[in-house]
């Protein structure tokens, strides 16, 4: 029987009433008495030589308060990247200063150099042009593809970095030589250059962020769109304007979707706070959707060749890659490590190969920035894998489910160690790989393909078998590896006197349903009602010092920090209930929301025990502190290893090259699942980015840097009728052993397993259909890609 | 968007008046001036809205077949053609989305003239008769080009006229970003003959491919063009399409809408 409450119930979102209805409160709802408006200018080359900016004649303009350009920033600091990678040599990475606007150069097309401010945002925007047509900018040429950026020394988009090269990663470098040599020993070694494709992040809510200052107390407040709001409070205030953190309070109210592109400090947040202090006015500012595509993160963009060695019967004996990673102009906060730590530590797949070697250079290039985007690294690896183990079947002629078998890890391996340094806890990954066969009726295939084949289609299946590490992350491990950043979380559980709690976190929710499952998590543990409990986040001013959600660590880390403040508040409880009841400390129960005195009736429920520590009238105030409220910050030992196994399967239109998802089955282990409603929907909403990637999306620039899918007309976002009716699957749970919930993380398992499962299963349709000679197609698979590669 | 003057008339003869004056542009369902104007890439000083005239409204039977009045939104034109020219409707049901649907109106997709928009290959291959004020131009006559017409400035369409067929069949392959026509086929047969009209291909527009209609029109079926080639010279390539792949589309979709043709 399900339970209908507490972990493990469905609980329906609680957000979603007012989502629903609109009445979510985004920072674009918010209006402030005597607000003025800012509009970015930006450049509209992709790389350019900044000559002068007339700033006069805007000025002039009707409503204009102010005009800023990157003079006025010049001497603050820049926008810093989180981690410091060092190159195969040893040298550190090159890491050119990030303004908060362009100042001497301009290096995508997007990037803005000067905002106005004015009264009304019509009037800024009319100003905005005058500023632009003012302005003279010597037009350079564009750093687009990556190939070039490396090979042509003369042409830079930095102009003190000779090569475009941030840094030449090795993973690991001490045993590239072991891993070269297996290669060269293996019976076979498959080889294939892929691209994964460049993505517009697309949260439904643009960026929006406004800036306020009070004089009277010399306390700036900046509300923004932002999926951690301590870590833009402490990028703003110690590295880019160099405010006391105390003087900055940072609100994230309710944010539309983020899918990473809001973790990171965007200069327009500095930019709102600098104008409201001058102006002694709340100065806001709202992307359109234009500004979206040009100036968000974008994610993925790697080329890569992957090799891999094995025997002919499909034992894998070495991986090797070598990787192009676009990192755009400027290095955005996590950029470093999502083509190096969330990508290379992932090489060995749920894989038993003893080999493994993993080279990153990452580049600069005039295009938009480029940071982690929902899976950042652990997609790019397991679509690199995934494609290389199919083409390794196709060449060898093997089945792909038994070369699955032969190579997945087994449970009584872990806790493992892969060669590329992470330690895999605990995982079944045989058992999803069955429930998923079970799931997707592969023995019913062949049935299914006759059936297509009658309507004209030809059909194929894909198979994925995928890992991630999540649950970001163990501080002192991302120390080692270059984090400048602690990836700790942190919870307050404060009792109300009428016994509701509010539960203060540092994870932040932008879509993911923190609302409802944290209290499930509560009310489980407390024995009350999940709707006496209220979880803020959000707001530096009310939550302890968290590092907010992305890497799926709401659940993993922020929530196991809620966990532990939980056994405090029980403790604390405990104490009260022994004064209480008479008892001594350790005869005291605490089962069901009552503290009872073990092998007797005596009980108080929670609630009395809650009204007691704030109305102490007969309380032990000698021996324990009134109140009761307890913060517990949580560290994760280790990272957690969510993996699974997805089937897909697709109908191929050969004459027009259309691929049609007809089928697709995800088996996931995420550990323990609190509530398995919402993990069906991230499992549902993270495929169906997958499949967008697979088959949808690509960020296409011109050799000029001119962004050419700068729109909806042109970026194909996947739609309902793009996808299918999914089978989901959660049932084979190993959970995590290092976390107090047990749990492991599931936002982004749809994004990291799926896109290799589409792209085999389009390309067993072909084969199947007798189109043998396509080994791969690059994504999107688009109809005109199929087309040509089947009549290439 | 910048600031303008908007009028409704009432009347076909107020809206001439007003369109007469300088800076004066015609706004119908708004699906491409709107967004054009929220980008500020065009400013007109006056939009004079069409959608107030009772008399550019609604679906009938008349004379030379099926009366759409200009303003007559697609969702309209899905729901009441229907009955009496299936292929027309079941066009207009899958342009957009329902809010496109709900605004946008065939007058304005035909004045538009987009290369990619479905309506025009409707009224091509119906040999439908576009009405203006002042005049009536065959459909033959009237696209001249990407975004060209026959349209004189000022002019504007009030009603357009569709010949039934005995049977017909329009067939759309996706844009898969915009979900305009990447290419699409609307095949209509008469008794005189077979008219051929795809949208989304070319650089010049939608078009006739009279080649087809030949074929056709001496055996209606999809085999009756399986020799025929589609040259690729004239044909658009974009990142959703080589030039190439448009022309294999426009035999492959026009195979297909003879087959579905009912």
């Amino acid at each position: 029987m399900p339970k209908d409450t507490g972990i493990g119930a469905s609980t329906k979102r609680r957000e979603d009433l007012r989502f629903l209805t609109g009445r979510g409160v985004y920072t674009d709802d918010l209006s402030l008495f005597g607000q003025a408006h800012a509009v970015m200018v930006r450049s509209s080359v992709a790389h350019g030589r900044i000559v002068s900016i007339d700033t006069a004649a805007a000025e002039a303009m009707p409503g204009v308060l102010a005009v800023f350009t990157g003079e006025d920033f010049k001497d603050v600091g820049g926008n810093p990247a989180g981690w410091l990678i060092n190159s195969r040599d040893g040298t550190p990475m090159r890491e050119p200063k990030r303004p908060v606007l362009a100042h001497g150069k301009v290096r995508h097309v997007g990037d803005a150099y000067a905002a106005v401010i004015a009264e009304t945002y019509a009037q800024a925007k009319d100003a905005a042009q005058v500023l632009a047509d003012a302005t003279v900018i010597e037009e350079l040429p564009a750093v687009v593809d990556m190939r070039a950026a490396v090979a042509n020394a003369a042409n830079r988009v930095h102009d003190e970095i000779p090569d475009n090269l941030c840094f030449d990663w090795g993973w690991i470098e001490d045993n590239r030589a072991a891993v070269d040599a297996a290669m060269k020993a293996a019976p076979h070694v498959v080889t294939l250059e892929l691209t994964n494709n460049r993505l517009v992040p697309n949260a439904m809510e643009p960026r929006a962020s406004i800036g306020e200052y009070f004089p009277g107390t010399g306390d700036y407040k900046l509300t923004t769109t932002s999926q951690n709001p301590h870590l833009t409070r402490l990028l703003v205030c110690a590295f880019v304007m160099g405010i006391p953190e105390n003087k900055l309070q940072v609100v994230a109210p309710d944010v539309g979707g983020g899918f990473g592109s809001k973790i990171y400090h965007y200069g327009e947040e500095a930019l709102v706070l600098a104008a409201a202090k001058r102006l002694g006015r709340p100065v806001r500012w709202t992307a359109e959707r234009t500004e979206s595509f040009l100036s968000d993160a974008h994610g993925r963009d790697h080329v890569t060749k992957i090799e891999l060695g094995c025997t002919k019967e499909g034992d894998i004996l070495a991986i090797r890659t070598e990787t192009l990673a676009n990192v755009g102009a400027y290095l955005s906060n996590f950029s470093t490590a999502t083509p190096t730590f969330l990508h290379g530590t992932l090489m060995a797949g749920p894989y038993k190969v003893p080999h493994v070697y993993v080279n990153v250079k990452t580049v600069f290039t005039n295009t938009a920035p480029v940071d982690a985007y929902r899976g950042a690294g652990r997609p790019e690896a397991t679509y690199s894998i995934e494609r290389a183990v199919d083409k390794m079947c196709r060449e060898l002629n093997l089945d792909p489910f038994e070369v699955r078998r032969r190579n997945l890890l087994t449970p009584d391996q872990f806790p493992y160690t892969t060669p590329v340094g992470l330690v895999y806890d605990t995982g079944n990954y045989q058992a999803t790989l069955d429930k998923a066969i079970e799931l997707a009726d592969v023995s019913g295939f062949e049935a299914r393909v006759a059936e297509s084949a009658k309507r004209g289609k030809l059909r194929g299946m894909g198979l994925s078998t995928w890992i991630e590490a999540c649950g970001i992350a163990p501080s002192h491990l991302v120390g080692v590896l270059g984090s400048r950043v602690g990836l700790y979380d942190a919870a307050t559980v404060r009792v109300n006197a009428t016994g509701t709690i509010s539960v203060m976190t540092g994870a932040h929710s932008h879509g993911q349903g923190h609302e409802t499952v944290f209290p499930q998590i509560v009310a489980e543990k407390l024995g009350i009602p999940e709707s006496s409990v209220e979880i803020v986040h959000g707001d530096t001013a009310k939550i302890p010092f968290g590092m907010g959600s992305y890497g799926s660590r709401s659940l993993a880390v922020a929530g196991s920090a809620m966990d532990r403040a939980l056994d405090k508040i029980i403790a604390k409880g405990k104490k009260i209930a022994a004064h209480m009841l008479e008892a001594a400390e350790g005869d005291i129960t605490f089962a069901d929301g009552k503290f009872s005195v073990a092998g007797t009736d005596k009980a108080k429920s929670f609630g009395e025990i809650a009204f007691s520590a704030y109305v102490p009238h007969n309380y032990p105030l000698e021996t324990l502190e009134p109140g009761l409220e307890e913060t517990a910050f949580y560290d994760p030992a280790n990272f957690t290893y969510p993996a699974g196994a997805y089937i897909c399967e697709v109908e191929v239109d050969a004459e027009t090259g259309k691929v049609d998802v007809v089928a697709f089955t995800a088996a996931d282990d995420f550990g323990n699942v609190m509530n398995p409603l919402i993990v069906e929907g991230q499992v549902h909403g993270g495929v169906g980015q997958g499949i967008g990637q697979a088959l949808c999306e690509n960020t296409s620039y011109d050799e000029n840097g001119q962004l050419l899918t700068g729109s909806y007309m042109d970026y194909a976002m996947p739609r309902a009728d793009d996808v299918p009716f999914y089978t989901v699957d959660h049932s084979c749970a190993t959970p995590c052993t290092h976390n107090p919930l047990g749990v492991k993380g599931c936002g982004e398992a749809g994004a990291i397993g799926s896109p290799p499962a589409v792209v085999n299963a389009v390309i067993d349709a072909l084969h199947r259909g007798g189109i043998t000679h396509v080994a791969h197609i690059d994504m999107p698979v688009s109809p005109n890609r199929v087309w040509q590669a089947i009549n290439g | 968007m910048h600031n303008f003057d908007f009028v409704k008339p009432s009347s076909i003869a107020d809206a001439v008046a007003a369109l007469s004056s300088e800076g004066a542009q015609a706004l119908s369902g708004g699906q491409t001036l709107l967004p054009t104007m929220k980008q500020r890439l065009a400013a007109p000083d006056v939009l004079v809205s069409l959608t107030g005239i009772a008399e550019m409204q609604g679906v009938c039977t008349g004379e030379g077949g099926l009366h759409i009045g200009a303003a007559t939104p697609h969702a309209v034109v899905a729901r009441d053609a229907a009955a009496h020219y299936p292929a027309l409707a079941a066009l207009a049901g899958g342009i957009g989305d329902p809010a496109v649907r709900n605004r946008g109106t065939i007058g304005g997709s035909v004045a538009n003239n987009d290369p990619a928009a479905c309506y025009p290959a409707a009224v091509l291959a119906s040999g439908a008769t576009v009405v203006t004020p002042h005049r009536r131009i065959a459909a033959d006559d009237y696209f001249q080009g990407m975004f060209s017409t026959a349209l004189d400035e000022g002019e504007f369409i009030t009603q357009v006229i569709f010949p039934i067929p005995h049977k017909a069949a329009y067939v759309k392959f996706n844009q898969p970003a915009s979900r305009f026509a990447l290419t699409a086929v609307f095949v209509a047969q008469f008794s005189d003959g077979v008219r051929v009209a795809v949208t989304g291909a070319s650089n010049n527009g939608v078009f006739r491919w009279t080649e087809a209609e030949a074929a056709l029109s001496s055996d209606f079926s999809a085999k009756a063009i399986s020799d025929l080639t589609v040259a690729a010279d004239d044909m658009i390539s974009d990142l959703h399409g080589s030039a190439a792949y448009r022309a294999h589309l426009v035999k492959v979709l026009t195979g297909r809408a003879v087959t579905a043709a009912r």
